[in-house]
């Protein structure tokens, strides 16, 4: 009876196959697809709403009489009260905060993923990568609290409270750093692990010392993964909110010094959006100016990254 | 071999091809697969075996870039048409695979599954147990049916795809060297399987082992690449087991039988 | 060479020592970078307990021992007795406002305790201590305070108790709670699951099982890549945009009729919901992109070889098999978005908000909270904020406790 009677009914239990093989209707099939099609395509609105509402938002600044170009990216004072919009005392402010930031996660991020991949045996690599997890997965609004509350208090009893103001970019900057430490890390340490065993057998096969093969064979073969690692590190820096925003300060300064108060480009986005602000003011479109310039900095620097990231695995897949 | 006898053959290729992309694996192969019989399909590794097999449930089409030309007629229906239903198609062309790849399921419903997508509406125990018997595996399992799939021996794992390919009540059962990751205990319980079922399916079997060719099937197509440069495989020869086995018309496949092949 | 070598090396020299000594020295600051990792997680816990407990100063206006009757101390007062107070201290409005909010029939004896303390005693914070301090200078801080507020109470408090967690926000420290904030971060998280989990995993079918690899799902997966680097800040200003002024309709409840007479804008939970959930979305997608990924290719095939279609195949054997993977991704993704702060202050997060959330109601989250006091120059704001950060940090521990054993309990089934 099995599989022979093919019109008829089937005295086996299953319907009957009068269509034989053509096509069946399967109208839930292209709905959920289409449904899970838009799921798919709904980022792309998330960017054009990115890039519009920023861009429409920007032009109506730039449009503005009071506003224009040259002196948006070449002021160095942003003072909306009195008209004064030149952007580069937040821009320096995010560079020095994030140049601080880097110069501790750099180096540390570094010589920990070199330890985790080269050095760490399996039992020590299990309990340590679970804490450079939790440190990364900490709120940032909880760093913030950290540099104000500890770091602060510190630098100023090691430099003297005259030197460094209450709000200061390297409080700040030292902690973002701490908070990139963890995604330098772990980045890094991924490029090292992709570097195929065989070349650090070759390595060993010569008689070079661990260090030797750590350093000047793997390191360098990671070299461009490390690169990505560091320049999302970067990117993160730069589009950091709350760590400045409690830390830092409380009004653009055009300083470079890392002792004094200053504001991030994300800061002032922060502090101007925490009161009620107006729709239609200048207020509201400078935030969408500053957040565009924002926007194509880490996203340069993202696209950046995958570029890089891209052509690594091309070298080892 | 021209005119269409879909009585006798219920699978029958004509001019068939496949690509990869722009590479072409498969070419021009013409053969009718007889119904109630076993065909082995033999040849050296990467001549297009497995490629040639997928095509004939239209499996091929899931690797992306693939896409065949020519016919394949099963029971007189091209299933390259315009408005075949390759689900369907699957339906009614069963497979099982070279790896066992049970579903991480209990073994019932492994079986169930399969029925029930399809519509089954008579009694799903008696189903699943008819399966499991035709799949000799019955014995084995009828008392641990709500165990894992994944739990039971390699072996017995494959008489499991076995018996979830015939549940949903094939035509045809394609097997890609189901033997290969098995003991020869195993092995040669899946053979005694393929000789049982012959009543009631038509079964093609891709196969390395000369000796399982031999032993197993009724039909034997000698599988090779073509001597172009193109790197395309096709059947060079197709005919009665004991034909290709004892007195093949080709040197290749003689060779090949006996083992003087490099 | 040196003499310690015995055979001779030709043209080489006996550097191994040397660089054995290297070796060892890098490789103790290759250790010592990771330990810093750990070193700074402490002090950053340390410092947070540190703020969390502690002596204060306190000074009461009316003093609660002068309130007590016969004998009988303020706290163990019948429910009546203490109702009375309230009506004698209380300008009459006051006292109906109050019984207006909620009758005081239906009042516990421990809620209108806890008013007349709020409302009659009105503790004052004079002055806080760290727990440092109190453990270390306490003889000094008993001294300061008794001559300096000869008045005042010196107590050892937590500022993390059940109350703090009970009470909603209030304008003095000693009485402000984080109720509403949980609260806000609890209905905003719930939109932003509903919302970003459903689009997000939908996303991640579509682009492993369905997208072909031409230019649209390119992009598209560029996209979403280029999404999860975009700072979360932008995400605020296009919630801001998008969601609190362009739809204001919806998101303040209007559409529906719902306006809560409190809010007269989009700036609603409902907007914050939906703005986190475009932040994480990317999230989601990535990681249960990795999930579906990790599903063998021979189970899709077993089920699409008996004839199955490719969303009976998706739905039976891929989703089944990749969910483990798929919650521990959302769990992670979810996390990071209760921690959110910066794009909530965006969007407009409200100051001060006692009352429960709606859907539709004005918001403030738990890091909001945080970020509010912590800004705050007075040292008991401080104390409520760290008080306020074991609390999240406790939530999200728990969250990632329980992705790690989702992942654990179900890697290695194939
Ligand atoms: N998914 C694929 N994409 C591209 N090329 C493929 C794919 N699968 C197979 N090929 C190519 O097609 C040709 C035939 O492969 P096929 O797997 O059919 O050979 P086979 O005879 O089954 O080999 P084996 O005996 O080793 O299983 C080979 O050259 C192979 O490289
Ligand atoms: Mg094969």
């Amino acid at each position: 009876m099995i599989g022979k009677q093919r019109n008829g009914v089937d005295a086996s239990g299953y319907p009957l196959r009068k269509e034989g093989l053509r096509k069946r209707p399967r109208v839930n099939e292209v709905i959920i697809q289409s449904v899970l099609f838009f799921a798919g395509f709904f980022s792309i609105f998330t960017t054009l709403g990115i890039v519009y509402e920023l861009g429409k938002e920007a032009l109506l600044f730039f449009r503005t009489p009071e506003v224009n170009l040259w002196n948006f990216l070449t002021g160095t004072s942003w003072q909306p009260h009195i008209n004064q919009f030149g952007i580069l005392p937040l821009v320096t402010s995010t560079f020095i905060t994030s140049a601080i930031a880097m110069t501790i996660a750099i180096p540390l991020g570094l010589a920990a993923a070199v330890y985790l991949s080269e050095y760490a045996t399996e039992k020590v690599r299990k309990t340590l990568k679970p804490i450079l997890e939790v440190l990364a997965g900490i709120p940032t609004i909880v760093y913030g609290y950290f540099a104000l509350m500890f770091v602060t208090p510190l630098l100023r009893s090691i430099f003297g409270r005259d030197v460094v103001e209450i709000y200061n970019m390297a409080s700040g900057g030292l902690v973002m750093g701490v908070l990139i430490l963890p995604l330098v890390a772990s980045m890094s340490e991924d490029a090292l692990n992709a570097v195929p065993r065989a070349l650090r057998e070759a390595a060993y096969g010569l008689g070079a010392t661990k260090l030797e093969v750590a350093l000047k064979v793997v390191f360098p073969a990671a070299l461009s993964g490390i690169a990505a690692a560091i320049i999302v590190g970067i990117s993160r820096a730069v589009g950091e909110t709350m760590i400045v925003a409690v830390a830092v300060g409380a009004g653009p300064n055009f300083t470079f010094n890392p002792f004094r108060g200053a504001e991030t480009m994300t800061g002032h986005i922060v502090r101007m959006s925490g009161g009620d602000l107006s729709y239609d003011s200048i207020d509201y479109n400078s935030i969408f100016a500053i957040g565009l310039v924002l926007f194509f900095i880490t996203l340069t620097l993202n696209i950046i990254s995958q570029r890089i990231v891209r052509r690594f695995r091309e070298v080892y897949e | 071999m021209d005119t269409l006898d879909n009585n006798r053959y219920v699978i029958q290729a004509r001019n068939l091809g496949i690509y990869y992309g722009d590479f072409k694996a498969v070419t021009d192969v013409n053969m009718d697969i007889e119904r109630n019989k076993i065909t082995a399909i033999i040849g050296p590794s990467g001549c297009g075996k497995s490629t040639l097999l997928r095509a004939f449930n239209r499996m091929n089409e899931l690797v992306p870039g693939s896409r065949a030309e020519g016919q394949v007629f099963f029971d007189g229906e091209d299933l390259y048409a315009k408005g075949v239903d390759p689900v369907e198609v699957r339906h009614r062309i069963g497979m099982v695979f070279q790896k066992p790849n049970p579903f991480p399921k209990s073994i019932y419903e492994n079986i169930a599954w399969g029925a029930r997508i399809h519509g089954y509406r008579g009694n799903m125990d008696e189903l699943v147990e008819r399966s499991l018997r035709q799949a000799a595996l019955w014995d084995e399992v009828k008392d641990i049916l709500h165990r894992s799939g994944l739990a039971l021996s390699g072996g017995q794992q494959q008489r499991l795809c076995i018996a979830r390919a015939i549940a949903v009540q094939p035509e045809v059962i394609l097997m890609d060297e189901p033997a290969s990751a098995l003991d020869p205990i195993a092995t040669l319980k899946i053979e005694e399987l393929m000789q049982d079922l012959k009543k009631d399916y038509t079964i093609v079997i891709v196969t390395h082992n000369m000796q399982q060719a031999a032993r197993v099937s009724d039909y034997t197509a000698m599988m090779m690449l073509v001597n172009d440069g193109s790197r395309s495989g096709t059947v060079i020869e197709f005919g009665e087991t004991t034909k290709i086995f004892t007195r093949p018309s080709d040197k290749r496949t003689e060779d090949y039988v006996t083992g003087r092949f490099g | 060479m040196s003499a310690s070598s015995p055979a001779p090396l030709g043209p080489f020299q006996d550097n191994l020592p040397h660089r054995h000594r290297v070796g060892a020295v890098w490789q103790w600051i290759f250790f010592s970078a990771t330990v810093i990792g750990i070193f700074v997680l402490s002090a950053l816990l340390l410092n947070i307990i540190d703020g969390a407990f502690g002596y204060v100063a306190l000074e009461a206006r009316v003093d609660p021992d002068t309130l007590a009757v016969n004998g009988v101390p303020l706290e163990e007062l019948p429910k009546e007795e203490l109702i009375r107070i309230l009506q004698e201290r209380l300008s009459a409005s006051a006292f109906n406002k109050l019984n207006d909010e909620k009758p005081f029939e239906e009042r516990s004896q421990a809620n209108v305790y806890d008013l007349v303390i709020e409302r009659v005693v009105k503790y004052q914070v004079l002055e806080t201590w760290s727990l440092w301090e109190s453990l270390t200078r306490s003889a000094e801080i008993r001294a300061r305070v008794a001559e300096e507020f000869p008045q005042a109470e010196l107590r050892f408090v937590s500022w993390l108790t059940v109350e703090t967690i009970r009470r909603p926000q209030s304008s003095e420290a000693v009485n402000a709670g984080v109720r509403t904030a949980i609260l806000g971060s609890l209905w905003t998280i719930m939109i932003t699951i509903v919302v970003a989990f459903p689009l997000g995993v939908g996303a991640a079918i579509y682009l492993e099982e369905y997208a072909r690899d031409d230019w649209l799902n390119r992009l598209i997966r560029t996209n979403i890549n280029n999404l999860a680097g975009v700072p979360s800040i932008i995400y605020g200003i296009l919630g801001l945009a998008i969601f609190v002024r362009a739809l204001e309709r919806l998101t303040s409840g209007a559409m529906f009729g719902l306006v809560d007479p409190t809010t007269a804008n989009g700036r609603t939970v409902l907007s914050a919901g939906l703005t986190l959930a475009l932040l994480i979305l990317p999230l989601i997608i990535i990681n249960a992109q990795e999930a579906i990924r990790a599903v063998p290719q021979s189970l899709r095939k077993a089920s699409l070889g008996i004839g199955a279609t490719k969303w009976q195949t998706i739905w039976a054997h891929v989703l089944p098999n990749a969910l483990p993977g798929i919650l521990t991704g959302t769990i992670l993704a979810v996390s990071r978005a209760i921690g959110e702060t910066a794009p909530l202050v965006v969007v407009g997060a409200s100051t001060a908000i006692s009352f429960d959330p709606n859907l539709f109601s004005r918001f403030t989250t738990l890091p909001i909270q945080i970020y509010q006091w912590t800004s705050r120059p007075q040292g008991e704001w401080r104390h409520l904020a760290a008080a306020a950060i074991l609390i999240l940090l406790t939530l999200l521990l728990s969250l990632n406790a329980t992705a790690i054993v989702l992942r654990n309990r179900f890697t290695k089934r194939f």
